[in-house]
């Protein structure tokens, strides 16, 4: 009776001291900025997808030697993409303040954080899309022009799907990067769990605070990994 | 009819001008199975993308059944690419697309069928290339001949009047070759379709096309019916095609015979003339000996043919030949 007595002391003891070391820990509070961050990663990433894909298939089609090969375009849409991509995320953020503004009527909150991030992700995404439709094998297309196939219908019918394992990959990497982007967001006010882990878990020197957010962080890209491979693995007929 | 009045091709790398096809004049007849042989870089495939233009010319125009291809614009091109199916050497299937899908695409593409019609469609040309149990599997589930006869249904779905085949057998193994060949064959022969096909193979030409063009550095260099450029070839690349495929070396062979007695003759028989007992009875007749110092009985399509090479000693030498001649059969004298 008595050991059982001292095993329910020790547990007791045990249940306190996770309490205290968990003592700063709001769970309502995680739970909005939880929230707030996968708004704002569904909501840049359906942004990211709408833009980036198309501009990827433009990279690609006037790339050289490809069907609507063009120098100038080719140049001009590869020097934003690259200048877009050579800026740090950071300072993307606040040189776009004013044109969120235009665009969501504030700077702040996760309608805030949306543009930024959509336009840090998109040359970053139509990159990898451009590499995915290279991967297509040419003889493919050859073969879907010898069919009488307009350019359109090459794109959607044969392009496309071909490359649809490799375009998912890119979804899975863009949703990843854009995880890491959201963090940041915090310095404009974005809210979410890398704000909090800065506001709280960094400048307060909350350290449990800092490891639950960094966790739940963690969870968020693993189940994103998880599902990317799933759906590669589902549309790969290799 | 395919038609090519001067037609030629130069690719511009790196600022110089290469020339792929030098001026070429061609006519192909409906319903040929006309085969084009080279090395790789003799122009071929150049010569055959030319026909659906997924390359364009540099001058000359190209006519189709009255035609001019070489004229088209976008539209007329699309419309024209229907009513020509293409293969290639590595099958170029979609591998996110069902067997079944990928023969469906162009009907897709055309948009003339309904769904249900596209469907029956489909079935169809399963069970014309033997694979109506595999209209679920992806290409990767499939065999290289098994993707070819896939590829040809594909090539066939808007009931085109030309095929273009495009190493079409390079990829398989002997045996599957010969399957496919066959199933070429007989697509020709009921649907009257006019194929023309490109190899490096004299064996591929040998046993199915009916006219055959050499093809060396940009040039038609012979050109003719099979059995007469295959059993009398004349130009230098010809006779070293023809002498991969018997795996012959003329010159090997001749240090061979150079101890044997009497004269070498080459005789060669064509149809018929193969199965005649032409060598006893003029032995017999003319008191001439013979000994068989190489042969080959095979055949050209559909036509047996035969190919000897004799050293004829004593008797009555001369009349002998002139038996020969007279026969139904090409003679050669070689030494």
């Amino acid at each position: 009776m008595e050991m059982f007595d001292a095993a329910i002391k020790q547990y007791d003891a045990a249940i306190e001291a996770i309490k205290l070391f968990f003592q700063n820990i709001d769970w309502l509070e995680i739970g909005l900025a939880t929230n707030d961050t996968l708004l704002m990663l569904g909501g840049s990433l359906l942004f990211t997808v709408l833009l980036g894909l198309p501009l990827g298939v433009l990279l690609f089609l006037c790339s050289p030697r490809q069907l609507l090969e063009n120098r100038v375009l080719y140049a001009i849409l590869s020097v934003m993409v690259n200048i877009l991509r050579s800026l740090p995320f950071i300072i993307l953020l606040i040189v776009m303040i004013p044109f969120t503004v235009l665009i969501t009527g504030t700077s702040l909150g996760v309608a805030g954080a949306i543009p930024p991030l959509v336009v840090g992700a998109t040359p970053f995404f139509a990159r990898l899309v451009e590499t995915a439709l290279r991967e297509v094998d040419r003889g493919i297309i050859e073969a879907t022009q010898s069919m009488g196939a307009t350019t359109r219908q090459i794109i959607i019918n044969a392009l496309l799907p071909e490359a649809r394992p490799g375009i998912f990959a890119a979804i899975t990497v863009t949703a990843i990067t854009l995880v890491s982007y959201t963090a940041m967001a915090g310095v404009v006010g974005a809210g979410g769990l890398g704000d909090l882990a800065i506001r709280f878990g960094y400048q307060r020197f909350q350290t449990d605070v800092m490891i639950v957010t960094v966790v739940l962080l963690l969870i968020l890209v693993q189940v994103l990994q998880m599902v990317g491979d799933r759906l590669v693995v589902h549309f790969s007929r290799k | 009819m395919i038609e090519f009045q001067n037609v030629h091709k130069t690719y511009r790398v790196a600022g110089k001008d290469i020339p792929a096809l030098h001026p070429t004049s061609l006519t192909i007849e409906n319903g040929q199975v006309f085969g084009l042989i080279g090395h790789s870089g003799a122009g071929k495939s150049t010569l055959l993308r030319l026909i659906n233009r997924l390359e364009d010319s540099s001058g000359g125009k190209i006519i189709v059944d009255g035609e001019e291809v070489t004229a088209l614009d976008a539209n007329g091109l699309r419309r024209f690419r229907q009513q020509v199916g293409m293969i290639f050497q590595h099958f170029n299937l979609l591998a996110s697309k069902t067997v079944a899908d990928n023969v469906a695409l162009p009907l897709t593409l055309a948009g003339e069928l309904s769904g249900s019609d596209i469907d029956k469609r489909v079935a169809e040309l399963l069970a014309r290339v033997g694979l109506s149990d595999h209209a679920k599997k992806y290409p990767a589930q499939l065999s290289g001949g098994q993707k070819q006869r896939v590829g040809i249904a594909r090539a066939l779905a808007t009931k085109p009047k030309i095929l273009l085949c495009d190493e079409a057998t390079s990829a398989l193994d002997p045996q599957t070759t010969a399957s496919v060949l066959q199933l070429l064959a007989e697509i020709n022969r009921e649907l009257k379709l006019t194929i023309v096909l490109i190899t490096h193979e004299m064996d591929v030409i040998r046993r199915v096309c009916d006219q055959v063009a050499v093809m060396d550095a940009g040039v038609i260099v012979e050109q003719g019916s099979v059995a007469d450029v295959f059993l009398h070839p004349q130009h230098p690349t010809t006779k070293r095609f023809v002498q991969e495929s018997e795996q012959i070396d003329e010159s090997e062979q001749r240090d061979d015979f150079a101890h044997v007695p009497g004269r070498i003759v080459r005789l060669t028989f064509q149809g018929e003339a193969t199965y005649a007992p032409l060598l006893g009875t003029v032995a017999r007749e003319t008191g001439v000996d013979y000994s068989i110092l190489a042969g080959r009985i095979d055949r050209i399509k559909d036509i047996p043919y035969g190919q000897l090479t004799l050293a004829v000693t004593g008797g009555d030498m001369e009349a002998a030949f002139a038996r020969f001649t007279a026969a139904d059969v090409y003679m050669e004298v070689l030494r």
